[in-house]
């Protein structure tokens, strides 16, 4: 299989790279190892969309957030998924931490963050009522928002499909070798020829880079916990608050999320193993203990779920963009950590240009940039949801009662390009079972339209990869 | 706008209950709504026996429960919309319901009776640590999937808290042949029947170890084992006490939860303790002419018991219709609030008025512990006027006490019941 283009993996990263690579005439095709996208690090993180004043002036994070910021409510609408500029704070709880906050707000205005304030605890307090009162002074950024990760990867792969992108999933890259003018990717679904890759494979960068280049590169899986509160928390705070950031990142958060829960993380353990995602009883105390310090009155009794991810921290503490030296033809995007989701969107222009430029490749007359998303009926006014139902009853049988998902959502989650073909693809796509009851009732309902629907049998199916079989017979 | 005289929120146990009798207390115009596709409620799901002998005087499954009171409600004609969702209901009583036939409609009614039943608390409520492979099933999910569907969820299962569902659970595994390692419960106490514990554990050889819990779960794509360990008197796993087991399922059966969030959405007042609306003797909730009734009122043990209390709540609704759905019936008197104290967890009802109260009012309530020879007094203000020996109470069987309306006329001036348990000399 011969193409112009091979992205190594369908995260956030690799799905934008993708997406914009779709504006060419070139043949691309983007492998990934899972059965869907975004099942690594993109679907496990804050889902924060940094103003961009954390990292160092003249860095890559730096320009690349600011960058990516702006660019994200635009992208938000010509893709239809859920982005929110809510605002954030980075919190200071003594005047021995104040000279730290302010040389933050120094270098927010050096990397060209706009709106930056400085607020008195009393001023913070009036934005955010639940701001502990032990905070003194906070650094306030007007552009700091909030995005869904799975809804912003997922219209990225879906656009990038629409417009000739080939997906090949569950498909493992297994070895790389540069041959001619271009290269081999062995997997287990045979070998894929392109002229030029993209690694965007996250935890796992520095391995395939490694495969081609001499300059090594060192990723260390950095894991994160989090846990997760009901919608009824979901009001406690209004943005995003940050602690002042220590040497593992920028300690844990306290979010509002696009989809009216309330999310607290991560911790931050280094780690050898690069899938190792489970929680510990030590992190998620952490988790909770450190919000409480941020915000008063938590509920921890509201949280429905928790969860933990990885992050890919590259040694040198910057991303890695672009052609390696000593690899023609091989670009990397390698250390995407945060803030990584909110460098998106200008990571995929930046490196989708460098390729074209090397290939020579021309633009697309028939490029289409608007992609629309599934329709969630309860979130439509009365009347469109009385004449969607009257048209598409399907709209009309509810699910998951949790998240108020009917059937007809579900049905397009399978039936779209690039349709879920797991019960976490289905969840990821229309929420059915990320409510308060963690897909207790809907479960087997859901079940039984993913094997109506694709026609695998109930015994085969799967949580996402193959091998999480739902029911072991 | 679509009218009726009394609408009711679940077709489970609880609201064909209440709907039969409503309308034999001479309610012409009732209407059910239910989200799923039958009637029947949970029910369905528990094919296992131990349902009715208070009601019917006789054994019967679960199914065979339902399919009385669902056969007595067509019978006496009352309406049922299946697959009818309500979305939200408004402090007028409109409520807004949808489904795939009628789409999105409001329907107005006189009086409403919330008969939504409970939930199970998943894993994340439980914060278990570890992986989150497949093969982690509440154990409701789990009898659904294989008494409806008809697929055994997996071969070798580990089943956490020893709540009625859980217990039959492992009973129900172990007869599709799978093999139930251990039941781990937190408490040092069982939340379930004393007698599922014996038919559905000891008859199997199954290990209750009360005292543990989950404190890690493996396995990347699907569940390969859990560990296990005791627990101190906080409630806190300690360290040097773990056991792996390996398995493919884990099973939870931790508590059940009221599924209130219509009523919240209403703003009526709720009680902490029970998760469900605070109600008074006529099982009104804080929003006049709208009652409630079974698990979404409090969790109960026996559905013989849901079916007594929701009989109740149809009866009051019907009246308060016939009433023309004036003000709610009042004496004159001040409501007298009851109060649960020194072991009794919470009450329900949590207040009632003696004036026009009916005779005999039966006050449900659980107790926090286990309790040997322990009395339950009732107060009428500081005078005892009850002291009931009980060999033994759990927090797993539902207890009650009855008030009559002669003795607490008696005390004038009477502002607080209260129901405790009181250790024997």
């Amino acid at each position: 299989m011969n193409y112009d283009v091979a992205v190594i993996g369908g995260g956030v990263i690799g799905c934008v790279v993708a997406r914009e690579l779709s504006r060419y005439c070139c043949r691309t095709v983007l492998l990934e190892k899972e059965e869907d996208v975004c099942s690594g690090t993109s679907k496990a993180n804050s889902a924060i969309v940094h103003a961009g004043y954390d990292a160092e002036t003249g860095s890559k994070k730096a320009a690349f957030n600011v960058k990516g910021n702006a660019m994200m409510e635009p992208l938000s609408r010509e893709l239809d998924f859920a982005f929110r500029r809510t605002g954030s704070m980075v919190l200071c709880f003594s005047e021995a931490e104040m000279p730290a906050l302010h040389a933050l707000y120094e270098r927010g205005r050096a990397n060209g963050v706009p709106g930056l304030k400085l607020l008195s605890g009393e001023e913070a307090r009036g934005l955010e009522p639940n701001l502990s009162d032990e905070v003194k002074e906070t650094l306030y950024a007007p552009t700091g928002g909030i995005v869904c990760p799975f809804g912003m990867t997922i219209a990225l792969a879906e656009n990038a499909c629409e417009n000739g992108v080939e997906f090949a999933l569950e498909t493992k890259v297994e070895h790389i070798e540069r041959a001619g003018d271009g290269y081999v990717l062995a997997t287990n679904r045979g070998l894929y020829r392109a002229a030029y890759v993209v690694n965007a494979a996250g935890v796992y960068a520095d391995v395939f880079h490694n495969m081609v280049s001499e300059r090594r590169l060192h990723i260390t899986p950095r894991r994160g916990e989090y846990c997760l509160f009901d919608k009824e928390a979901g009001g406690h705070i209004g943005m995003t608050v940050f602690q002042l950031p220590g040497a593992y990142g920028k300690g844990v958060l306290v979010t509002p999320t696009v989809h009216g829960n309330l999310l607290a993380g991560p911790t931050a353990a280094d780690q050898e193993n690069r899938d190792e995602t489970a929680t510990t009883a030590a992190g998620l105390n952490e988790v909770c203990q450190k919000a409480a310090r941020s915000v008063k009155h938590l509920p921890f009794g509201q949280i429905i779920t928790s969860f933990a991810g990885l992050r890919a921290h590259e040694e040198r503490g910057d991303f890695i963009l672009g052609e390696a030296e000593d690899a023609p033809g091989f670009f990397d995007a390698a250390g995407i950590e945060s803030p990584g989701l909110s460098c998106a969107p200008a990571i995929g222009s930046y490196l989708a240009e460098l390729v074209a430029d090397r290939g020579n490749f021309k633009k697309k007359q028939d490029f289409k940039a608007r992609r629309t998303g599934i329709v969630h009926a309860a979130a439509l006014p009365v009347e469109e949801r009385r004449a969607l139902i009257a048209r598409r009853p399907e709209y009309g049988a509810i699910v998951c009662r949790c998240e108020e998902v009917s059937e007809g959502e579900i049905l397009d989650a399978i039936k779209r390009p690039l349709g879920a073909r797991s019960l976490d693809g289905i969840k990821r796509r229309v929420r059915q079972g990320m409510g308060r009851c963690q897909g207790g009732f809907c479960t087997p309902g859901v079940m039984e339209i993913l094997a109506r629907e694709t026609g695998i049998p109930m015994e085969e199916l799967c949580k996402n990869r193959s091998g999480s079989r739902m029911i072991v017979s | 706008m679509i009218c009726h005289d009394i609408v009711i929120i679940g077709g489970g146990p609880a609201g064909l209950a209440a709907a039969a009798a409503a309308r034999k207390n001479g309610m012409e115009d009732i209407l059910i709504l239910e989200r799923d596709r039958v009637l029947g409620g949970i029910l369905n799901q528990c094919i296992h026996n131990g349902f009715g002998l208070h009601t019917f005087k006789e054994e019967l499954t679960g199914p065979e429960y339902a399919s009385r009171y669902i056969r007595l409600v067509k019978e006496l004609g009352i309406s049922c919309r299946t697959g009818s969702m309500v979305l939200s209901i408004s402090r007028d009583k409109e409520v807004t319901v949808v489904s795939r036939e009628k789409g999105l409609q409001v329907i107005r009614a006189k009086a409403l009776i919330l008969a939504m039943g409970c939930r199970e608390r998943p894993r994340g409520a439980l914060n278990i640590p570890g992986c989150r492979p497949a093969g982690i099933y509440t154990a409701g999910t789990a009898q659904r999937l294989m008494n409806i569907e008809g697929y055994r969820v997996g071969k070798e299962a580990v089943i956490l808290g020893s709540g009625d569902i859980g217990l039959i659970m492992a009973r129900r595994m172990v007869l599709e042949g799978a093999k139930v390692k251990a039941v781990a419960e937190l408490m040092p106490y069982s939340g379930g029947l004393k007698r599922n514990i014996v038919q559905c554990l000891d008859d199997y050889g199954i290990p209750l170890k009360l005292g543990y819990t989950v404190v890690d779960i493996e396995g990347q794509d699907r569940v390969e084992g859990v560990t296990l360990a005791a627990v101190g008197p906080d409630r806190k796993p300690i360290a040097g006490t773990e056991e792996h087991y390996r398995c493919d399922t884990l099973l939870l059966s931790c508590g059940l939860i009221p599924e209130n969030e219509l009523s919240k959405g209403m703003g009526l007042p709720m009680n902490p303790v029970t998760s469900g609306p605070m109600v008074n003797d006529r099982l009104e909730t804080g929003a006049a002419g709208v009652f409630a009734c079974g698990n979404v009122l409090h969790v109960h043990d026996l559905v013989d018991y849901v079916s007594e209390e929701a009989a109740l709540a149809g009866e009051h609704a019907a009246r308060y219709v016939r009433n023309g759905g004036a003000e709610s019936e009042t004496s004159g008197h001040l409501p007298v609030i009851l109060r649960a104290e020194n072991g009794v967890r919470y009450t329900v009802p949590q207040s009632l008025d003696p004036g026009a109260m009916a005779e005999k009012v039966t006050v449900r309530f659980r107790v926090s512990d286990v309790y040997k020879g322990r009395s339950v007094c009732v107060y009428l203000d500081k005078t005892c006027i009850s002291r009931q020996k009980r060999r033994v109470m759990t927090p797993g069987e539902m207890e009650q006490v009855t008030l009559t309306r002669e003795r607490l006329l008696q005390a004038p001036g009477l502002k607080e019941i209260t129901i405790r348990t009181e250790v024997e000399e």
